[in-house]
């Protein structure tokens, strides 16, 4: 691969990757605290994906840029600039609905987004991973689909809790269909489709079920934006906080 | 009211001989009320155990100092909430809804194992769960593949295999930290000291004060008193701590050729029972924390299940209304 390639199959491999790793770690402070078994069951399974999702992604960043040793140096030892991922999946979760909602938004963009890569990349072995990855955001979308019609058709009280999750995570959703340079780059390679090139799928699919929830479909215009710069919220800090705890406090060590 | 009595010692000595059989009973087939009881008691139990016990372990998800651990640990608790799930639906056949266990484990009514109301200070608390808690665990565990009631013994086939999963997993963690840096030895070390004795203690009261021992091993709900099983764990553990230079904290502790009826095994210290019994009452370290932290769930949790309540309701009724 010629360099300026590896940087660009390297970056946006991140993107992904960090995508992923940071709602996976969300997703797990769940565990144990969920509304019902079920769900304690089911959101630690979904994080188990979307962090098995961001593993895969780290050790095929590792393959392509030998600075990083392996894909433990990836998730754990950068600085917090150093991360690419979207500011939505950094948010706290705030309540049950927050998160579910947050997890419809977002998988249901990765399923378009995989479904994409799937029929064209020029990177083989993330064509290759595409397949496992959009059937296991298909199902998370589903899984959250339904949470999300069951909330907002619920109760008087539970449409009105959605109703408050659309309108805290409405600023992020412009950051999510934002094309930039390296995203033009990356299309125009046939490496990665550009974000704008989903939002027709997503927003009908988000719509329809927002509806099926009585629930209104949020204005999607840029506000919040910066992760895909390295520019985070200050939620992020705590959370690497937590996050790279045990590889700061014991550098250089096995685990 | 003899013709009564007669009756009732005729199917109670039925029931006995079926056991003696080794054939199972199941959900449908009459039993005496106590043994009912004892299951329901048993099973709930073990199912708020597989609930509470996602707490210690699930506070280092978010901390796991590799992707791959942090994978496994998130796998394990799910299995713990699955095991959950299957206890809770055995003891239902039984006639005991979950909502009602659960209300109960919330007011505090229900115990849960003693174990989980102990800190997870360290990384290393994971390995020492896994290698001696889940140890402790598949030596109770295992018997009760065999137990007579059906729906516990088949739940429990399952459920020992992913918890001799867990167990492997946990020790390979403590062999790794034994094989690493001083921090990581004495981190090691220093959970095994924590851990040790409460794990020993998870095995109940001695054989002398543990009163449902007699029947449960009658009706073969149990197959080995408590005393039993825990022999058999020190005399598993103990090689094992040697194995990774690990030193079990128990001065006492020696090889005694005249334990297992002069096969030899180890002896061991005393046991603090004062402490056992204070953690049951609800004095341990993390008592509170550990029930509060589901009083807290479960409370914020409400619009969520009222709303999937209101949900199905009107989907039922929109689906009547169709046809």
């Amino acid at each position: 691969m010629k360099s300026n390639m590896a940087d660009m199959v390297f970056e946006g491999l991140l993107r992904i990757a960090d995508d992923n790793l940071i709602l996976g770690h969300r997703t797990s402070e769940w565990c144990g605290h969920a509304p019902t078994l079920e769900e304690d069951l089911a959101l630690p399974n979904i994080a188990l994906d979307l962090i098995g999702h961001a593993q895969t992604l780290y050790c095929l960043a590792c393959e392509i840029n030998s600075r990083y040793k392996n894909e433990d140096q990836l998730a754990f030892l950068r600085l917090e600039h150093e991360y690419k991922n979207l500011l939505l999946v950094e948010q706290e979760n705030g309540d049950f609905g927050n998160t579910v909602l947050r997890l419809f938004y977002f998988s249901t963009f990765m399923k378009y987004f995989w479904e994409r890569v799937k029929i064209k990349c020029c990177f083989k072995k993330l064509k290759e991973f595409s397949e496992k990855a959009f059937l296991e955001t298909s199902y998370h979308s589903k899984y959250a689909s339904q949470w999300v019609i069951t909330l907002g058709d619920g109760t008087d009280e539970s449409n009105l809790k959605m109703s408050n999750a659309i309108a805290n995570l409405e600023p992020f959703l412009g950051e999510l269909f934002n094309n930039d340079d390296f995203t033009e780059m990356c299309s125009q390679n046939d490496f990665l489709p550009e974000p704008t090139s989903i939002f027709d799928s997503w927003k009908n699919e988000v719509e329809a079920i927002l509806q099926k929830g009585n629930l209104d479909f949020p204005d999607i215009i840029l506000k919040k934006r910066g992760g895909r710069k390295g520019e985070h919220s200050e939620a992020f800090g705590y959370l690497l906080s937590d996050l790279q705890y045990m590889q700061r406090a014991y550098p250089n060590s096995s685990w | 009211m003899a013709r009564e009595q007669n009756e009732k010692i005729a199917s109670l000595e039925a029931f006995q001989e079926k056991i003696d059989r080794d054939e199972k009973i199941e959900p449908k087939d009459s039993m005496p009320e106590a043994y009912r009881k004892t299951l329901i008691r048993q099973i709930g139990q073990h199912a708020h155990s597989e609930v509470v016990g996602m707490l210690p372990e699930g506070n280092w998800i978010t901390r796991a100092p590799t992707l791959r651990r942090k994978l496994s640990l998130l796998a394990k608790v799910q299995d713990e909430a699955g095991h959950g799930l299957y206890l809770y639906c055995a003891a239902e056949t039984l006639g005991k809804s979950r909502m009602e266990m659960t209300q109960e484990l919330l007011s505090g009514k229900a115990k849960y194992s003693s174990i989980f109301n102990y800190p997870t200070p360290t990384w290393a608390d994971i390995g020492a769960i896994g290698w001696l808690v889940d140890g402790a665990a598949i030596m109770n565990q295992i018997p009760l593949c065999r137990c007579s009631y059906g729906p516990y013994a088949r739940a429990m086939i399952r459920i020992c295999k992913e918890e001799s999963f867990h167990q492997r997993q946990g020790y390979e963690i403590m062999l790794t930290l034994s094989r690493g840096t001083k921090a990581q030895k004495e981190m090691a070390q220093r959970a095994l000291n924590r851990w040790w004795w409460p794990s020993v203690m998870m095995f109940g009261p001695s054989d002398a004060d543990s009163p449902n021992t007699e029947n449960s091993v009658k009706w073969k709900i149990k197959r080995y008193t408590n005393d039993e099983l825990r022999q058999k764990f020190v005399d598993a553990i103990v090689p094992q701590a040697e194995k990774i230079g690990l030193t079990v904290p128990d001065k006492d502790l020696k090889w005694d050729k005249k334990r297992n009826n002069g096969q030899g095994g180890y002896a061991y210290g005393e046991i603090n029972w004062d402490e056992f019994w204070r953690v049951v009452r609800g004095d341990g370290p993390m008592n509170n924390e550990r029930i509060s932290a589901k009083q807290k769930a479960w409370n914020e949790g409400s619009w969520v299940r009222a709303a999937a309540h209101a949900h199905a309701i009107k989907k039922q009724t929109a689906l009547q209304a169709a046809e």
